[in-house]
């Protein structure tokens, strides 16, 4: 079993605690796995991804080939465009369907939409009005790794888990809030 | 023993104060930043009372690191690959001094310039300062090499040059710690004369050092980390430097038994292993992550007696990160390819975060400039850098810590009036005051916008150690009180400060504008680290 996946998004969008989570149940799972994160500049409102990898066996590159990752989870629609190269012809793609846009020339939502229905797996869900109507704003990123998570090689449990591990400095209330937007996010990809 | 999810800079981090360390000293820079800020975090070191406080600059650190072992304490010195131009000074010379505690000096290569103006390789310097080199090829090695490091470093005198790049120093895997070792108790150095670099003892330490280079290829904590396998196929034996390896692996794992390859992790490099590589093969490819330093003493000057293949004859571009596409294309192999990325997709560079300081001084300047003229805004390093992109296109430099200041003074000295120059506070302590010592000294016409945010914002926002002390300095240093004017950038004030900036752009001589407003990510942070506080103290 292998399972590669590009992680996109825009700066500050928190695409790295989506790693840690999916990090945090390949662990339980006594999996191997190899994430690569950006620092640096381009957190500052610029395109940030992070290429994160599976395995039952021994990973060697940190970074995925091109034309062979399984999946992109993208907290931001342009932003999942940008790794297609990546993409295997059979790979899925799971996006938030909320530009972020903090540049002029921003394309039009409709053509990106289009582009994106181009790829034969994809999910796209507005993962912001979700985590709104469940009454946490800021648990967007959860939706879509709740959205991916039937494309991601690890029993949903796990990333239960994953989720109450992560959060539990934070208390009973938020860990409640991100596995509701996580279960969320799931049902909403499987409509 | 525990197993730890673990970026390649904190593997660094942890095996460092598992091997028993006492100082770690730094200044940050992507992509070296978390080592330091790991051991800030690790309990291990307040236990320890390990020192990890920041230092002002690269070289600072490095000389307070050898201090350290001077004085017989195991130390390690991180910075990105460009600090280690600011230390050189004192990493070239601290390999003729020798140490006493074992000393690890951590270079981050930023291949790819993925947050650097540069992408210079450390190897070089490592083979300047003739020491030991170590170039992990995983998170694993990288924290089991720092134990070897230290061992090699206080058996062998030296000090120890620890090459990473960005990919290894950001990418996350398991590593499995290793027994700790204790600290070392003070002691002085064997020979009390050994860090007194007068020409008469430097003569004799720099001759032994250079007979002692000469055995370290054989030294067996070195020669342990670089490992030929033969394999049935010898059109082509390949040669991998650290993480090239893993490139290499990804694209052969299948089919290893085919393959001739020497793998390489520790420095120097031993001419009998290379020489049976090239014997064995008959041509070699060089896949070393950086510049093709190998590559070209493999070829020497001549480039006849062996057949190289890697970056100099374009079957591996000649700059930028390496990547297990581009292998898998210097090796024949077919390459898969996704699809293109659509035309509609725009770039999206970085940008002045909401409620910026920085953004509104590039406003009120903006304003000056446009009365005066292009082509004199002198800036530096930092989030403030941003003010080159639009909408503000301020910026006429950027080249490396402290260069605004001295640019400017040169570009008046020969007469460009006015000349402006644009400095972080950690920038401006990191490398700036110096600078402004040489134009407070001449009366330079020039102005020297300090814009303070309190913190190193570009890095993360560590502690800045210009913090409330800028003023001062700058009395200190002999600017005038007069022309040392004091403004907030906020859009309130922007009338204000554009008659500020206007009166000291036109005053001909030195005047220095600290514009003050904190970060408005430190201030966030700090907001809600205090609301958690009281959360906590219920
Ligand atoms: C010699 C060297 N060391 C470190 C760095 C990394 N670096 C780039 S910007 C920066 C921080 C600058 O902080 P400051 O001047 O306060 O500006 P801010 O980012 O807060 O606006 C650092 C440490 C570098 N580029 N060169």
């Amino acid at each position: 079993m292998k399972c590669d996946i590009i992680l996109a998004g825009v700066g500050g969008q928190g695409i790295l605690s989506i790693a840690a989570t999916i990090g945090l149940a390949a662990v339980e799972k006594n999996l191997f796995l190899k994430q690569s994160e950006v620092h640096g500049m381009s957190q500052r409102g610029g395109d940030v991804q992070s290429h994160f990898r599976l395995s039952d066996s021994e990973i060697h590159s940190d970074l995925i080939p091109y034309g062979k990752a399984d999946l992109i989870i993208s907290v931001e629609p342009m932003e999942a465009l940008r790794y297609l190269p990546w993409l295997s012809p059979e790979g899925g793609l799971v996006t938030s369907s909320v530009p972020f846009v903090n540049i002029p020339d921003y394309p039009e939502k409709e053509d990106i939409m289009k582009e994106i229905g181009k790829v034969h797996n994809s999910v796209v869900i507005d993962a912001d009005s979700i985590a709104k109507q469940l009454g946490s704003s800021r648990s967007g990123n959860m939706v879509i790794l709740g959205a991916a998570s039937s494309f991601i090689a690890l029993p949903f449990e796990s990333l239960e888990n994953a989720v109450r591990q992560l959060f539990r400095r934070k208390g009973e209330e938020v860990v409640d809030l991100n596995l509701k937007a996580l279960r969320a996010g799931r049902e909403a990809a499987a409509r | 023993m525990q197993s730890l999810l673990l970026l390649g800079d904190e593997a660094i981090a942890q095996a460092a104060l598992d091997a028993g360390m006492s100082g770690m000293y730094a200044y940050p820079g992507t992509p070296s930043t978390e080592i330091m800020e790991y051991v800030q975090s690790a309990a291990q070191a307040a236990e320890g009372n390990v020192h990890r406080e920041w230092s002002a600059n690269e070289k600072t650190a490095m000389e307070a690191a050898l201090g350290m072992s001077y004085a017989g304490k195991r130390a390690m010195v991180a910075m990105k690959h460009v600090g280690l131009n600011v230390a050189a000074d004192a990493f070239i010379n601290s390999s003729v001094t020798g140490v006493n505690g074992g000393l690890v000096v951590v270079a981050a290569d930023d291949p790819s310039m993925h947050s650097s103006q540069n992408e210079q390789d450390s190897r070089f310097y490592g083979k300047f300062a003739m020491v030991p080199q170590f170039e992990p090829r995983n998170q694993q090695e990288a924290y089991d090499m720092i134990f070897d490091a230290f061992e090699l470093s206080e058996k062998l005198r030296l000090p120890v040059l620890f090459r990473i790049t960005t990919r290894l120093a950001h990418s996350r895997a398991s590593v499995t710690r290793q027994a700790v070792r204790k600290q070392n108790e003070n002691s002085l150095p064997y020979n009390t004369r050994q860090f007194v670099l007068l020409p008469a003892i430097a003569r004799k330490q720099y001759k032994a050092l250079t007979v002692l280079f000469e055995t370290l290829p054989s030294e067996p904590l070195i020669s342990r980390w670089n490992r030929l396998r033969k394999g049935t196929d010898r059109s082509v034996g390949i040669l991998t430097c650290g993480i090239a390896q893993n490139y290499l692996m990804e694209n052969i794992a299948d089919d290893q038994e085919r393959y001739t390859v020497l793998s390489v992790a520790a420095y120097p490099l031993d001419r009998g292993l290379v020489s049976e590589l090239v014997s064995s093969c008959e041509k070699v490819l060089v896949l070393e992550e950086g510049y093709p330093l190998i590559e070209e003493q493999l070829r020497g000057l001549l480039d006849r007696d062996v057949r190289v293949l890697g970056r100099l004859d374009g079957t591996v571009p000649r700059d930028g990160e390496l990547n297990p596409s581009i292998v898998a294309s210097a090796l024949g192999m077919k390459t898969a390819m996704g699809k293109e990325v659509p035309s509609m997709v725009k770039q999206r560079p970085p940008s002045f975060c909401k409620g910026c300081g920085h953004a509104d001084l590039y406003s009120a300047l903006a304003e000056v400039m446009k009365e005066i003229g292009p082509g004199r805004v002198f800036s530096d390093i930092g989030c403030y850098t941003l003010g080159a992109l639009p909408p503000y296109n301020m910026v006429n430099s950027c080249v490396d810590m402290g260069a605004s200041v001295t640019m400017a003074v040169g570009a008046a000295d020969a007469g460009l009036f006015p000349a402006v120059a644009v400095i972080g506070d950690s920038t401006f302590t990191h490398s700036g005051m110096t600078g402004l010592l040489d134009a407070v000294i001449k009366d330079s016409p020039v102005t020297v916008l300090i814009s303070d945010n309190s913190t190193t914002g570009m890095t993360g926002g560590q502690k800045s150690q210009a913090a409330d002390r800028i003023e001062s300095i700058c009395l200190g240093l002999g600017v005038s009180r007069e022309h040392l004017r004091v403004i907030v950038p906020l859009k309130k004030n922007h009338e204000e400060n554009v008659n500020v900036i206007r009166e000291e752009l036109m005053y001909h001589g030195l005047s220095v504008i600290l514009a003050r407003r904190e970060c408005i990510q430190t201030a966030t942070r700090d907001k809600k680290a205090e609301s958690a506080k009281k959360t906590d103290n219920r």
